[in-house]
């Protein structure tokens, strides 16, 4: 048996983790009562009939979301090695304090560049969730009201 | 070694599910397992952080473009068996080309002047040092680049009035 390396060990965890959920998975399948009707296998759709595929075009603005969650996704990339060397004693000590506050700062500046980016896109309303217009018909209608209310009386007795 | 060959079983097998699978978002997932399956290959390559890189940015974020790209493209009306015979053989001759270039690249590789190379290359801490120390500014600079994707992608991604809701 050779030695279980670091990531050895996390690998453990993952097929852990799997067979963990297999398991529990097949207790479950053995225990519960099975009693499919076509009711229960319908897809949820808050109680509504599921009418179509659900495969249908997405909007675009979801697009520019997606955009900006890469580049801050990218940018957390770069706090990695950020956090490995923001707190390194050793450098600490040989600069006199003065390497925490200068990588801190360093940091706060790269976060605040792209800041501005997400607060153009922000003022610029790309963020703003557009909501469908409500259309109102101009057209009046020559009946006056008092007549349906005149007919509505009529009859109700 | 063994945990060599069958992770790179793995990799080919859940590559080929993505051309092979029919539904694009089955595709899709397969290759984020292919990508994972990468990530174990940094991590027997000694190569931590860009496992993570790999994990985050592509398995995470790249992804994700791939599954509004698929959910924006109508995908229903087109249905594998409408590509033509050109645009099959021009696949084909592309992705020979590619694979030709990449056997004559590695059959270039000479192994015996490779030097043994240091075990803290891969690691965080080293790129940490070398990122903060002496490319202070480059990595400043990326951030401009960054600020500048953003607000590009913004402007081209906008709605332009009068344009259809969905």
């Amino acid at each position: 048996m050779t030695m279980l390396t670091d990531f050895g060990y996390i690998l453990l965890f993952i097929i852990a983790a799997i067979v963990f959920v297999a398991v529990i998975l097949f207790l479950a399948k053995l225990i519960r009562p099975n009693r499919p009707n076509e009711e229960k296998l319908t897809t949820y759709e808050s109680g509504e009939e599921p009418d179509g595929n659900a495969n249908v075009r997405f909007n675009i603005r979801f697009y520019v979301v997606a955009l900006i969650f890469i580049l801050f996704d990218v940018e957390i990339i770069f706090l990695f090695p950020w956090a490995t060397v923001f707190g390194n004693k050793r450098l600490i000590a040989e600069t006199d304090g003065l390497w925490g506050w200068f990588s801190l700062v360093e940091m706060f500046v790269f976060v605040g560049v792209l800041l501005i980016g997400l607060a153009y896109a922000w003022i610029k309303g790309h963020l703003d969730w557009v909501r469908p217009e409500v259309k109102t018909t101009e057209y009046e209608s020559k009946i006056p009201t008092s007549l349906y209310d005149k007919i509505n009386q009529k009859y109700s007795q | 070694m063994n945990f060599w060959y069958f992770l790179t079983a793995l990799t080919l097998l859940s590559a080929s599910m993505v051309i092979l699978s029919k539904n694009p978002i089955h595709s899709v997932l397969y290759l984020v397992f292919t990508f994972f399956c990468i990530s174990g290959h940094y991590v027997l390559l000694n190569a931590q952080f860009l496992m993570a890189v790999n994990i985050v940015v592509y398995a995470g974020a790249i992804m994700v473009l791939f599954l509004f790209v698929i959910m924006m493209m109508d995908l229903s009306k087109n249905s594998p068996d409408s590509k033509s015979t050109l645009t099959k053989l021009a696949g084909a001759i592309l992705g020979g080309t590619l694979l030709v270039i990449l056997i004559a690249a590695s059959r270039k590789v000479d192994l015996k002047d490779v030097k043994p190379i240091d075990a803290q290359t891969g690691m965080v801490e080293g790129l940490g040092q070398i990122l903060y120390r002496d490319y202070v500014l480059p990595f400043e600079l990326v951030s401009i680049l960054f600020f500048v994707a953003m607000v590009g992608a913004v402007m081209l991604g906008k709605r332009e009035a009068g344009e259809r809701n969905f």
